[in-house]
C-alpha cells in the first residue's frame, strides 16, 4: 500500500504518545545504529539492579560494543514496548514475557529467529529449565533467549492465624471451602486478592482448570479449538471458583485493591487475611515490607492443593517459567552482534545467579540448585526450584500465553466473573468469541 | 516596505501580523489535523500495533459499531458529563461568589481552593485511591466503620468515586473563572438593588446569576468538553471499572487499542470521539445564542 507504516503510525501516535516521547527524549532508541545496542527492561527493585549489573559488567568488558539500558515501569512498559515495535524504533534487545505477545512480534516479522544462536551455544540451552523453552517456541522455531528466574503462582498462607484458628493448611479443594467458614468466624479473610488488577484472580483459574481437567484444557484455548471455554472441566472450574466467592472466601471489597500497591500482601502478613494464592515474587516483597513476619517463620508456602476428582497432576504449576530476551529484527547487523554477545556470554553469569538468588528468586539455571542451600532465604527458594523442576506440566500465565486482544476480553470476563455478574456458561460463550483471535 | 506602519491607504494589503500565526498553524497542523487523518484513515484497518497495515474496508466500523460496548461506554460518558456538571456547576458559582467579596481572609482561601488543580490527575488518583483502600485507607485509620466500604469495587460507589474526586479537581478551576464574572457586574446593581431592600439571598438569584450567564455557558462548554478527555484519573482510579461501570469513551479507546492490540477499532472510537466533542461544542455555542460574544453589560 501507498502509505508505509511507519508514516501511519508515526500520524496515530503523535497524539497519545507525545507526552511519552517528550518525557523520553533523547533517551529513545536511535537508530543510528552504530557501536550501541539498546535494551529496555523493567524498573523496581531488587530485579532492576540484577539487570543493570548484568549490562555493566557486559560493558565492561566489552568496551567497544556497548549496551544503553532504558528502564520503564511494569505497565508502562507493556504499552511502550508495543508502540514502540509497531513504530519501527524499536530497542535492539526487547524484554518480554514471552508467549501471546512473542507471538504477535514474530508474525509481523519484528523479532529474528534465534534457532541458530541457539544451535551455536548447545550448553546455554542445556542448562536451562526444559519448561523456559516452551513460550519462546513459535512453530518450532525459536525467537527469544530465557534468562532471569522462574515464578510459579503458589499458595502463601500466614502460620500464625493458621495457628490462632487452630486449623490445618488446605490439603484439597473441599479442605479450602471447609476452612472458609471456620476463618471468616473469627473475622479473618480467608483468602487476599487484589481484584482490580484482574490477572491476580486470573491465578485462580489458571490452578482450577489444571486441578480438575488437566493442562488439556487450557491448550485446546491456546490452539484455538473451537468452544474450548465450554470444556465440562472449564465449567466447573468457572462454578468452584463462583461458589468460592458465594462462601465470601475473598477479602471483603477485594474488587477495589490492587496487587501494584501490595495491599494484597500487606492483608496477609497483617493477619487480616489468612492465605493468599500469588507468583514467588511476593516472598520478597513480604520479607521487604512485612517487617519480621517472613524471618519470624510466619510465612507458610505450598503448591495448589488437588481438587477431588480432578484429571490434573498435582505436581503441575503455572507462572512465569521465565522472563525473554528478543532481537529487534529493525536493528543494524552491529547491534545484533552485540545483542548475541551479551546473549552468550553476559545473561545468565554465575554472578548473576547469586544475585537472583539473593533477592528470592529462582534463576532458570538447573545446576543454580546447589546455590540455593546456602542462601538465606533457603527454604522457600528450595521448595520453588522444587515446584519448577518436579512439575510434569508448566502453564504460562494465561494473559502472557494468549494474544494481547484475547487476554484483554480474558482479564474482562474474570472480573464478571467474580463480581458474580456473569454465570460460567455466559463466561465461557464470552470468551469462545474471541478464540484464536 | 514596514508592514507595521501601513496606512490605511494600504489596508488591502496584509502586514506582517497574519504571518506571525505561522508557527501555530504549523503546529495545529502537525499535532491536530495530521494526527486526526492518520487515525481517520487508521479506522479502515485492523491493524494490531505491530504488524503491517493493510486497509480492512469497514471492518472496524462495523465491529465497533455492533459492540455492546460502545452504547455502554457512550451512556457512562454522557452520564460523567452531566453528573459532574451538575455537581459542579452549583458548586463553583457559590464558592466563585464567595470568594468574589472582599474580605481580605477570601484571598488566602481562594489560594487554599486553588491547590487541587495544580495537582496531577495521576497524582490526585493514586492519593485517593489509597485513602479509599477498604482494609488500609483513611477509614481503616481513623477507626470509622462507615468509611471503609468498597468504594472503588462496587458500580455505583465507583461512579461516585470518580464524580467526586473529578469534582474536587475542577472545581477550583471554574470557582475562579465564577469568581472573575462576579466581580465584572457593576456595583451599581447591588446598590440599587439595597435601595429597593432585596436581601443577599434575592440579590443573587436576581443580579449575580442572570449576570453570569455567559460565564456559566463559557464555564459548562470548559466542562463538558473537557469531561470527554477525563482519562488519566479514571485510569489510575478504577481503570474502568468495576467491570466497565466507569469506562468512558477516551478509556474505552485506550483499552482496545494499546491493551487489547486493536488499532483500528480504538481508531473507531477516536473518530466517534471527535465527533461527539465537535457535536457538543457547536451545541453549546448556540445554546450561548448569537449574542454571546457581545457585552452582557449593555443596556445596563
Amino acid at each position: 500500500m501507498a502509505l508505509s507504516r511507519r508514516t501511519l503510525l508515526g500520524l496515530a501516535a503523535a497524539a497519545p504518545a507525545s507526552a511519552a516521547l517528550a518525557a523520553c527524549g533523547s533517551s529513545g532508541p536511535s537508530e543510528s545504529g552504530g557501536g550501541t545496542a539498546t535494551y529496555w527492561h523493567l524498573s523496581g527493585q531488587p530485579q532492576e539492579g540484577v539487570r543493570t549489573g548484568a549490562v555493566e559488567r557486559f560493558n565492561k568488558a566489552n568496551p567497544k560494543g556497548k549496551i544503553e539500558v532504558t528502564t520503564f515501569e511494569n505497565d508502562a512498559f507493556k504499552t511502550r514496548i508495543k508502540t514502540a515495535i509497531g513504530a519501527g524504533k524499536a530497542p535492539t534487545i526487547i524484554w518480554g514475557w514471552g508467549g501471546g505477545t512473542l507471538r504477535t512480534y514474530v508474525k509481523a516479522g519484528q523479532v529474528d529467529d534465534l534457532t541458530p544462536w541457539f544451535d551455536e551455544n548447545p550448553e546455554f540451552k542445556n542448562r536451562l529449565f526444559p519448561n523456559s523453552l516452551g513460550p519462546a517456541t513459535v512453530d518450532g522455531k525459536l525467537y527469544a533467549v530465557p534468562f532471569e528466574s522462574v515464578e510459579p503462582i503458589v499458595l502463601f498462607y500466614n502460620k500464625k492465624v493458621f495457628d490462632d484458628v487452630g486449623v490445618q493448611p488446605p490439603q484439597s479443594w473441599d479442605d479450602i471451602m471447609a476452612l472458609v467458614p471456620r476463618f471468616n468466624a473469627k473475622g479473618i479473610a480467608p483468602f487476599a486478592l487484589g481484584g482490580q488488577s484482574r490477572w491476580t484472580n486470573m491465578m485462580w483459574l489458571e490452578f482450577l482448570f489444571d486441578r480438575i481437567g488437566g493442562p488439556e484444557v487450557f491448550q485446546a484455548i491456546y490452539d484455538g479449538e473451537k468452544d474450548a471455554w465450554s470444556h465440562p472441566a472449564a465449567i466447573e472450574a468457572l462454578t468452584k471458583v463462583q461458589d468460592l466467592v458465594k462462601a465470601d472466601g475473598f477479602i471483603k471489597g477485594f474488587s477495589s485493591i490492587t496487587a501494584d500497591s501490595n495491599a494484597d500482601q500487606a492483608l496477609l502478613y497483617t493477619g487480616k487475611a489468612a492465605m493468599m494464592l500469588h507468583g514467588t515474587w511476593s516472598y520478597g516483597i513480604q520479607q521487604n515490607e512485612g517487617k519480621n513476619f517472613v524471618s519470624s517463620g510466619g510465612l507458610g508456602f505450598m503448591n495448589f492443593p488437588p481438587v477431588e476428582g480432578g484429571k490434573g497432576d498435582p505436581s503441575n504449576s503455572v507462572g512465569n517459567p521465565a522472563q525473554y530476551l528478543s532481537i529487534s529484527s529493525k536493528a543494524s547487523a552491529e547491534q545484533k552482534e552485540i545483542a548475541k554477545k551479551f546473549f552468550a556470554t553476559g545473561v545468565l553469569t554465575d554472578e548473576e545467579v547469586k544475585e537472583w538468588i539473593d533477592t528470592g528468586a529462582v534463576p532458570i539455571r538447573k545446576d543454580s540448585q546447589k546455590l540455593l542451600a546456602g542462601s538465606k532465604s533457603s527454604e522457600f527458594l528450595e521448595f520453588v526450584y522444587g515446584v519448577a523442576s518436579n512439575a510434569k506440566a508448566f502453564g504460562q500465565s494465561w494473559d502472557q500465553a494468549l494474544s494481547p486482544t484475547s487476554a484483554e476480553a480474558l482479564l474482562d470476563n474474570i472480573v464478571r466473573l467474580f463480581q458474580l455478574s456473569i454465570s460460567p456458561q455466559q463466561f465461557a460463550s464470552n470468551l469462545n468469541k474471541v478464540i484464536g483471535t | 516596505m514596514s508592514a507595521l506602519t501601513s496606512s490605511p491607504a494600504r489596508e488591502g494589503r496584509p502586514g506582517i501580523l497574519p504571518w506571525l500565526a505561522v508557527p501555530a498553524l504549523l503546529f495545529f497542523v502537525g499535532f491536530a489535523v495530521v494526527p486526526l487523518v492518520g487515525v481517520f484513515l487508521l479506522s479502515f484497518t485492523t491493524w494490531d500495533g505491530i504488524g503491517s497495515i493493510e486497509p480492512s474496508g469497514l471492518t472496524s466500523w462495523r465491529a465497533v459499531l455492533t459492540d455492546p460496548g460502545l452504547p455502554h461506554a457512550l451512556w457512562v460518558t454522557f452520564l460523567v458529563m452531566a453528573v459532574s456538571w451538575a455537581v459542579q456547576t452549583p458548586a463553583s458559582i457559590l464558592l466563585g461568589t464567595f470568594l468574589a467579596g472582599r474580605q481580605r481572609y477570601r484571598a488566602v482561601l481562594s489560594l487554599i481552593y486553588f491547590v487541587p488543580l495544580l495537582l496531577s490527575s495521576a497524582a490526585i488518583a493514586v492519593a485517593y485511591k489509597a485513602l479509599l483502600d477498604p482494609n488500609f485507607g483513611l477509614g481503616a485509620g481513623l477507626g470509622f466503620d462507615w468509611l471503609s466500604k468498597d468504594w472503588l469495587g462496587r458500580p455505583w460507589l465507583a461512579f461516585g468515586v470518580v464524580i467526586f474526586v473529578v469534582s474536587w479537581q475542577f472545581v477550583p478551576f471554574h470557582s475562579l473563572i465564577y469568581q472573575g464574572g462576579v466581580q465584572q457586574i457593576p456595583k451599581s446593581l447591588y446598590e440599587a438593588a439595597q435601595l429597593d431592600g432585596a436581601g443577599q439571598i434575592r440579590q443573587f438569584f436576581s443580579i449575580t446569576l442572570p449576570q453570569l450567564k455567559y460565564t456559566i455557558i463559557t464555564s459548562s462548554t470548559l466542562m463538558v468538553v473537557g469531561s470527554l478527555t477525563f482519562f488519566d484519573l479514571i485510569f489510575v482510579l478504577t481503570e474502568g471499572g468495576p467491570g466497565d461501570a466507569t469506562r468512558v469513551l477516551a478509556l474505552d479507546m485506550y483499552k482496545r487499542g494499546f491493551q487489547a492490540s486493536l488499532m483500528g477499532p480504538a481508531s473507531v472510537i477516536a473518530v466517534i470521539l471527535v465527533l461527539v466533542g465537535l457535536a457538543l461544542a457547536l451545541l453549546l455555542r448556540r445554546l450561548g445564542g448569537r449574542d454571546a460574544g457581545e457585552s452582557q453589560l449593555e443596556g445596563v
